[in-house]
């Protein structure tokens, strides 16, 4: 991995030392936090002060959080079960753990820049009955972030739940459940740094739901299951180390990225450019190249990037996400670039000479 | 284990990491950090290479193909897959078959699961147990007809140990068109298990039980002839859309370790850990002569020992009493309830015998130096319960 530089953060934050740390000493600890003896007790002091540190970090109380794997997970339980019996609407950029989740869900159109359409959100919700609606704050392809609270006064003045996958904006920008005015929140740890494993649902205060996954009895009845606590302990550490306040080197890290980007190549856009986003993301079109000839030519210049979401089976197509904010065609010609918490100083200049040469030899070949 | 530290005789509950497996995975901390999803770049790769090459100890350890292995959070999410996802998957395709065929002694998340679906249209049929604590195979025949859509015993009881007759109970399962289902957390590396033996369509694997860290499981899903399920959730589509959401590659790699280490370690496990426990019960029948085994004496795994010590004792007080040694009065999820187990309660244990009755779960990484001195604490912790009037307010 020595000479690699990796700028695929969203699918994965590396790991902070402080959460490396927490891991390996849960670990070695070992113990059931739902066993009543010494090793037992000494588990549940762990497992319940991670959640109290993530809960005040992310404004809720500690008994509103539940634990889940991860952030697909955490995503599923609240809109299946704040959901039930709503009408489920959902951003047209959401993550396709928010879009499967809710089949046959309503879509909110976002705006050129990415961002969501409020006017279309309130004609939405004065249109029918109760609904649940789900809005991502910051985007895992763009960075674009959502207008969250005023989406969710929209939500309050027609009596609907507002859930917010907060998964890629957690770490990397203020967040706050209670402040937001968000229903519940959907956090995932190794998208901050921590291990991946272990996520987290906040609601808030008087919300309650079922079980997706029913068991035990552990998570005041909503998650069963023995907890994962190096995972967890891990999650905890990693929200304590990430700060927010290190948004300002990585967004010059970006600018500096993309106004080489647009120095370099006037046929190039940046998508959101004009939306606020999150400060380590760039999503940079290159019309007429497939983003999968893109990601191959990076990663065999020792750049680390993706075509988009990292899920499944690394089948590369269309953006959704880009298609949503109308760019045709060229939806399939966007990599993302994401810069990890310990991004290098000279990220850009690597990034923008490896990038230089593959539009020099790829523009010519599509042309 | 340092000698101030608690004897740990709870492996029922949770295993203690094998230091081996914290080796294995500690590259995926250290170094590649990278999710393994993200197999468009080199170091994505790398870390889904090490995946697979963990699926394919796990499915080594049961007698199946890799590609036979879901990877989930744990046992619990397992089980709610196996039996939801063949349940509702069934039912959607316009399967007529809705019962659910349990037994009274399972874990909970299969009662809870079984209890879940109830509510959507399917029957339960939760069977009782012998008080040996085994299935009556004939009952199960009796029950067993073209209603019965899916049959879900576990290989090994979390309390009383003992090991059902799955090869048994498979044949009779498929012979009546059902799909059989084997919760084996506490079975699997524990007791030798093959898929093909016992004629599993599905069967849950816990990695916490074997030694592997929390935070990862696996369901077998038979492939020949298929077995199709609905995903508890959807999302990226991973697990070949049986279940979203990214694979946490270190734990993964932790339980492909834990894996082939019960594997090639099994046996030899197997036979030293039932060393201990003959010592461990034969120091405390020394002291405590009338104390009594629940569950059949000869078909159990090897680690447990379900006692009831006399003398109308509580076995909380017993605990309290023996503070160094960690043990149980039940499974881990509903020990901190004062209810008393409905797994003794299914094998006839009246209610003061259930409040007496103690769980012991020796592992791996117990030595007979443990074992001694657990014995002669909780037979002093006894003797001081005996002697200590039994409160009715707890």
């Amino acid at each position: 991995m020595s000479a690699a530089l990796y700028l695929d953060a969203n699918a994965t934050e590396p790991l902070r030392p402080e959460a490396r740390a927490s891991v390996i000493g849960a670990l070695e600890a070992g113990g059931n936090p739902s066993s009543v003896h010494a090793a037992g007790r000494a588990a549940r002091r762990l497992l319940e002060g991670a959640r109290e540190a993530l809960a005040s970090r992310f404004g809720a109380r500690a008994q509103d959080l539940v634990f889940t794997s991860g952030g697909t997970e955490a995503n599923a339980l609240a809109i299946r079960g704040l959901g039930r019996g709503r009408r489920v609407l959902a951003g047209a950029t959401e993550h396709a753990a928010v879009l499967a989740a809710a089949p046959g869900c309503e879509t909110i159109p976002v705006r050129p820049d990415g961002t969501v359409d409020l006017m279309a959100l309130s004609a939405l919700l004065e249109a029918g009955g109760p609904a649940l609606v789900c809005l991502m704050a910051a985007n895992n392809e763009t960075g674009v972030l959502h207008p969250v609270a005023e989406a969710a006064e929209l939500c309050r003045r027609h009596g609907a739940l507002l859930h917010v996958d907060a998964v890629q904006a957690a770490g990397r920008l203020p967040l706050d459940l209670a402040a937001t005015g968000a229903d519940s929140l959907a956090l995932s740890g190794h998208k901050l740094g921590g291990p991946p494993g272990a996520g987290a649902l906040l609601l808030r205060p008087g919300l309650d739901l079922p079980a997706l996954i029913a068991g035990g009895g552990q998570e005041r009845g909503r998650r069963g299951g023995t907890e994962p606590l190096p995972a967890i302990a891990g999650f905890a550490a990693a929200a304590g180390a990430a700060d927010p306040a290190a948004a300002g080197r990585l967004a010059a890290l970006r600018d500096r990225i993309e106004a080489g980007i647009r120095s370099l190549a006037p046929e190039a856009v940046i998508a959101g450019a004009g939306a606020p986003r999150l400060p380590n993301t760039s999503s940079i079109i290159l019309p007429g190249v497939p983003a999968e000839t893109q990601v191959i030519a990076l990663d065999l210049a020792g750049i680390r990037i993706s075509a988009g979401a990292a899920c499944s089976s690394g089948k590369v197509a269309r953006s959704h996400v880009l298609a949503a904010m109308g760019f045709g065609e060229a939806a399939g010609c966007g990599i993302r670039v994401s810069l990890p918490w310990n991004a290098p100083e000279d990220a850009p200049e690597q990034f923008l000479e490896a990038w230089s040469a593959m539009r020099a030899r790829l523009s010519r070949r599509a042309a | 284990m340092r000698p101030n530290r608690p004897v740990y005789l709870d492996n029922h509950a949770t295993t203690p990491l094998d230091p081996r497996v914290l080796a294995a995975m500690r590259p995926w901390w250290e170094e590649n950090f990278a999710n393994p999803h993200s197999v468009e770049h080199a170091m994505g790769r790398e870390a889904e290479e090490a995946v697979e090459a963990a699926r394919a100890e796990i499915a080594a350890l049961i007698g199946a193909e890799a590609r036979e292995i879901v990877l989930t959070s744990g046992a619990t999410e397992s089980n709610n897959l196996a039996i939801k996802g063949a349940a509702r998957f069934a039912a959607a395709q316009g399967n007529e078959r809705r019962r659910i065929v349990t037994l009274a002694t399972e874990h909970k998340c299969v009662l809870e699961s079984v209890r879940d679906l109830a509510a959507e249209g399917f029957e339960p049929v939760v069977l009782p147990v012998r008080p040996d604590g085994l299935l009556d195979l004939d009952l199960l025949r009796e029950t067993l007809d073209e209603r019965v859509l899916l049959v879900s015993v576990m290989a090994v009881n979390n309390e009383i140990g003992v090991v059902q007759d799955l090869a048994a109970i498979g044949a009779m399962a498929k012979e009546a068109g059902a799909l059989f289902h084997t919760d084996a957390a506490q079975g699997c590396g524990r007791i030798p298990l093959d898929v093909e033996e016992i004629r599993a369509d599905l069967l849950s694997i816990s990695g916490h039980k074997i030694y592997g860290p929390k935070g990862i499981g696996a369901l077998y899903v038979r492939r020949r002839p298929r077995v199709r399920l609905a995903p508890l959730f959807s999302g990226g589509g991973q697990e070949r859309g049986f279940r979203s959401g990214t694979l946490p590659a270190p734990l993964v790699v932790g339980l492909g370790e834990a894996a082939r280490l019960a594997a090639a370690e099994g046996l030899l496990d197997a036979g030293r850990i039932a060393g201990q426990r003959d010592r461990f019960l034969a120091a405390l029948r020394t002291e405590v002569p009338d104390i009594r085994l629940n569950g059949d004496p000869e078909r159990r795994v090897p680690g447990n020992l379900n006692l009831t010590f006399p003398g109308g004792v509580d076995a909380q007080a017993i605990m309290a009493a023996a503070p160094d040694v960690c043990v149980s009065t039940g499974s881990a999820c509903s020990s901190a309830t004062v209810e008393p187990s409905y797994v003794l309660k299914a094998i006839g244990l009246p209610e003061a015998e259930a409040r007496a009755t103690l769980r012991i779960g020796i592992g791996r990484f117990t030595s007979p130096a443990d074992v001694d001195r657990a014995a002669a604490s909780l037979a002093a912790a006894w003797r001081h319960a005996v002697q200590t009037p039994r409160t009715v307010a707890e």
